[in-house]
């Protein structure tokens, strides 16, 4: 290159900033993998809002869906409430065990919550949050899907749907519990 | 068939030992304020935006505060505490990125600006101050007019 | 009918203002005059239609229309009548309406201040800052419309971002924005210098003053933020090198650095170069500071939204970056110039360490900010870079920096003779490591704030003697010594108000490292009457109230603060608005020269049994706020008219 040509290095280096601010559009800084997925879940034992003892060791074999809500949290918690519901009654005589954790709430307004969509699936506070942050959980609602195994197999970020809740359970009702 | 005490105290007294080791606690100590302050400041809260755990009122942060405090008082050094985070949230719940492998990369950046800056400025000042003959003619003024020279230069801004 | 109004109102400006950028340029091409007034003209009626654009949109706000969704999504009926008005710009759509807004006015001032003089660079100028402005109209048209309806109309509206209803919220974004926006025309007339050729001197004589008053702006604005983050926000912090903090500091940093280096142009016709350089630089960042805000490409608490915008920043960044670095490839040679230094010990070695460290700052705080997208596009793993990262690599840069504050007024230029570094310094050293030995046997153990400290005393230890010798100069001559003062201020008003804002960042410089140093904080959770205690103070838990607003709800706690005597109530509370999932934290605190007590009210029991509390008791905090006053009486005395002495 002749030396005349070298000045042109200067508005060349700019590309690739922009090139990296430009990749910035295709990825959301707010989305943060979980590094827990794919690793065998984190052990808990709670008591539920019942008095019952709730453990995730005696899951064991069955597909575990762990949700992460709270009375205060809303519009999302409270869009998916029904769904949890349904989809407990729905599955539950095939292996699925639905189970829900409060983080950072009052009892009453949690126990007024369970009432008022009529939640029959096990629900238990976590009073200290050891166990949301065992989880990795940012806020609520966040729920986790867990195989026969005890592994965590998916994360999902905010409200669930039908749709969402068959397309992660379906699979994980087909495997061994082996 | 007669038992021989000793042996058989010697034995149960070394289970009992055994057990013991295994299963015992690791010291419990009084962990201040400071540590798990320090530990905290280490931590991005997760539910606000860039407030390390140490400084973010919320109540999660409050939480993790309590959960580090616990994990010191059992005898985790504050580098386990913090990789117990790290394993759970990802690298991204430290604030400040490790010193090593690719985020040694944000560490090197102020050295490399200013070796280069450093650098660039060094060979200038070299190439500059060396000065053709040619005007060292130039610089012949006499005395008086000099020394008024150096003095208005020196006043103005 | 009104926002159709102003939509049109938009539209019309867009279209004038491009058809001003395309008449300037040519008549500077042809050198018609009359192309050039019909330019300056379209200017005007930019000016006027934003102007009622933004009208328009204040009416808006202030008669609930609640049909623009811009005024839904930022107001509701409870809104109080002053934050109906400033909540104008607390949103992104608004945001821009102020800004190009702004950028009319400078443009209008531009006119009005060089279309007599600088008749070659004038038109390029005038072309570059309309066409500018026609990227933000373009934004504001098409982007985000402020403008735009929604049906069907709801009742009410969501209300304003609650941590924007605050004093700050009226000044910080006015006062950045007028430092972000007057940081176009330094560099307009660059570019008019690059296209014209006329790489003197010219272009930096016109445009020093402007650089000094968009810089103070940008200070200010940074200052403002800074008093804004640390009352409302509850953390007890007032810089959190969040990512758009950031994209505000940098320009501020590049700013500094060519306000300095432009005086060895002045001086010794050198850096033509590296000065255009420095513009083109400082200008990006304020475009790059915009992107960051508005794209949410990296995660900040700033951000306001996502979406399409963030492509047009990034065009127009680009556009802009390319455009001017290409031209100062085409005028390389006669830029790149054979500079001459007579010795390394000098001023204007001094000034050329001073753009390094600030540029250095300036890469590190950029590399910084944008290594989680690298990260993430290089290896797919996410990182954060918070605050412990940047505090420790920039503090030894700010250090280098302070020193050098000292070195440089005083150093000669050329070449610093023996007698002449004795004759500055030697005084000023000595008082420095005493300084340091004074405030290490005070009990002052952190490396650090003992440096800075030591530094702080040698550098105003070099302004006295300046000052002190040059008053001294005058009243041997006949004049008294106060008019003596006076008049070195005024007759050097560069110099002495140079000094002053380097007093001023002398002043911040000591007010961050203190709290930094200094501060100790506490939570506890107390019942009636139970108080807690931390660095001689008693805070002791009176009792809850209740009470309803306009617009929230309010639990406020009451708390006597003592230490020997009374020092009053303090009522943190903490705020519940219906938009909001959490409740906002009001927090209460009583600023003291040398400490601020700071209360946060936490969780509370429903009966107002018990509550609890963090406690801060922060040092030197107010320095920085003082530091501010200082560095504005400094700029102000800087950007005075230049008195000069009768012949």
């Amino acid at each position: 290159m002749s030396r005349r040509a070298w000045r042109w290095l200067i508005p060349l280096s700019a590309l690739p900033v922009l090139a990296l601010l430009a990749y910035g559009f295709r990825v959301n800084p707010r989305e943060i993998p979980s590094p827990l997925v794919g690793r065998p879940a984190p052990g808990f034992a709670l008591t539920t809002f019942d008095g019952a003892p709730l453990t995730l060791e005696a899951q064991r074999g069955k597909v575990v869906v762990v949700n992460f809500w709270a009375s205060w949290c809303y519009p999302a918690c409270y869009e998916e409430a029904p769904v949890l519901e349904r989809s407990w009654r729905a599955y539950r005589d095939r292996g699925v065990v639905v189970v829900g954790v409060d983080i950072q709430d009052k009892a009453e307004a949690a126990q007024k919550f369970i009432r008022d969509f009529g939640l029959s699936f096990p629900n238990a506070p976590d009073p200290t949050g050891k166990v949301s942050v065992d989880f990795g959980t940012y806020g609520v609602p966040e729920t986790f899907f867990i195989d026969r195994r005890g592994r965590i197999r998916a994360k999902h970020v905010g409200a669930l749907t039908d749709e969402v809740l068959r397309t992660r359970v379906e699979p994980l009702l087909g495997e061994p519990a082996g | 068939m007669r038992v021989r005490l000793a042996p058989v105290a010697t034995l149960f007294l070394a289970v009992l030992l055994i057990g013991a080791a295994r299963g015992a606690p690791a010291p419990a100590r009084t962990v201040s304020e400071a540590e798990v302050h320090e530990i905290a400041g280490e931590l991005r809260c997760v539910v606000c935006q860039n407030l390390s755990v140490a400084d973010s009122p919320s109540e999660m942060a409050r939480q993790m505060r309590a959960i580090v405090r616990e994990r010191l008082e059992a005898g985790e050094s504050p580098t386990e505490v913090v990789q117990y985070f790290v394993d759970r949230y990802g690298e991204w719940i430290l604030l400040s990125p490790r010193r090593s492998g690719f985020t040694l990369l944000v560490w090197l950046a102020p050295l490399v600006a200013v070796a280069l800056g450093l650098a660039i400025v060094g060979v200038l000042v070299w190439k500059w101050t060396r000065r053709p003959a040619s005007t060292e003619a130039a610089r012949r003024v006499d005395p008086a007019m000099r020394e008024r020279i150096r003095r208005e230069t020196e006043a103005e801004p | 009918m009104i926002p159709e109004l102003g939509y049109g109102a938009a539209i019309v400006a867009l279209v004038l203002a491009l058809w001003g950028a395309v008449t300037a340029a040519l008549g500077a091409r042809t050198g018609r005059p009359a192309l050039l007034l019909s330019a300056q003209h379209a200017a005007l009626a930019v000016f006027v239609l934003v102007t009622a654009c933004f009208a328009l949109l204040t009416y808006a706000f202030l008669t609930f229309d609640f049909s623009v969704r811009y005024v839904a999504t930022n107001t509701n009926l409870g809104t109080p009548f002053y934050y109906r008005i400033t909540g104008v710009w607390g949103a992104l759509e608004g945001s821009i309406i102020l800004w190009t807004w702004m950028l009319g006015l400078y443009t209008l001032i531009v006119i009005l201040r060089h279309r007599e003089g600088a008749r070659e660079l004038y038109p390029w100028v005038l072309t570059v800052m309309l066409g500018v402005l026609a990227f933000f109209l373009l934004v504001i048209t098409v982007a985000a419309p402020p403008f735009a309806r929604q049906a069907p109309v709801p009742a009410d509206g969501r209300g304003l971002n609650p941590l924007l209803e605050d004093t700050g919220m009226i000044t910080h974004p006015v006062a950045l924005y007028l430092g972000f926006t007057g940081l176009t025309v330094p560099f307009a007339f660059a570019m008019a210098a690059l296209i014209t050729g006329r790489v003197g001197d010219a272009w930096i004589t016109l445009t020093r003053r402007w650089t000094i008053i968009a810089w103070y702006f940008l200070s200010l604005g940074l200052l403002i933020g800074g008093w804004w983050s640390y009352h409302v926000l509850g953390w007890g912090g007032y810089w959190a090198w969040d990512p758009v903090e950031n994209a505000a500091f940098m320009p501020w940093l590049t700013a500094t650095a060519f306000l300095h280096s432009v005086m060895i142009q002045e001086r010794r016709r050198m850096l033509k170069l590296w000065n255009i350089s420095l513009v083109i630089l400082t200008f990006s960042l304020t475009l790059f500071g915009t992107f960051l805000t508005r794209s949410g490409v990296i995660a900040s608490v700033h951000a306001f939204t996502q979406g399409t915008i963030g492509a047009f920043f990034l065009s127009f960044l680009a556009l802009v970056l390319l455009t001017a670095l290409g031209l100062l490839a085409v005028r390389w040679d006669a830029l790149h110039a054979q500079g001459e230094l007579d010795s390394i010990v000098s001023r204007e070695s001094a000034f050329l360490l001073n753009n390094v460290l600030f540029v250095a700052a300036t890469f590190t705080v950029f590399f910084g900010t944008v290594f989680p997208l690298l990260s993430e596009a290089a290896r797919g793993v996410k990182v954060s870079v918070g605050a412990p990262f940047f505090n420790q690599v920039n503090v030894p840069l700010f250090l280098a920096l302070i020193f050098l504050m000292g070195v440089g007024p005083l150093i000669a230029w050329r070449r610093a003779s023996f007698d002449n570094l004795r004759r500055n310094f030697l005084w000023p050293v000595l008082v420095g490591v005493a300084a340091a030995a004074f405030f290490f046997s005070l009990g002052v153990r952190s490396a650090i704030a003992v440096l800075v400290l030591a530094l702080t005393v040698f550098v105003a230890s070099t302004i006295t003697v300046d000052f002190a010798r040059a008053s001294r100069a005058r009243v041997r001559l006949g004049e008294p010594l106060l008019p003596a003062m006076g008049g070195l201020l005024r007759r050097h008003n560069r110099r002495y108000g140079g000094f002053g804002v380097h007093l001023g960042i002398l002043i911040i410089a000591v007010g961050v490292t203190g709290s930094q140093a200094w501060s100790v904080q506490t939570e506890t959770t107390l019942r009636r009457g139970e108080y807690a205690e931390l660095a001689g103070y008693r805070v002791r838990f009176e009792d809850l109230t209740a009470s309803e607003e306009s617009n929230h709800f309010k639990v406020a706690g009451a708390f006597t603060v003592s230490n020997g005597r009374g020092l009053g109530v303090l009522r943190p509370a903490k705020k519940f608005y219906p938009q909001e999932t959490s409740p906002i934290a009001y927090v209460d605190y009583r600023l003291g020269l040398r400490e601020d007590i700071y209360l946060v009210l936490g969780d509370f029991a429903r009966d107002g049994s018990q509550a609890t509390v963090k406690f801060q008791v922060n040092r030197l905090v107010s320095w920085i706020w003082i530091g501010g006053l200082v560095l504005t009486a400094g700029a102000v005395l800087a950007i005075l008219p230049e008195k000069k002495k009768a012949a």
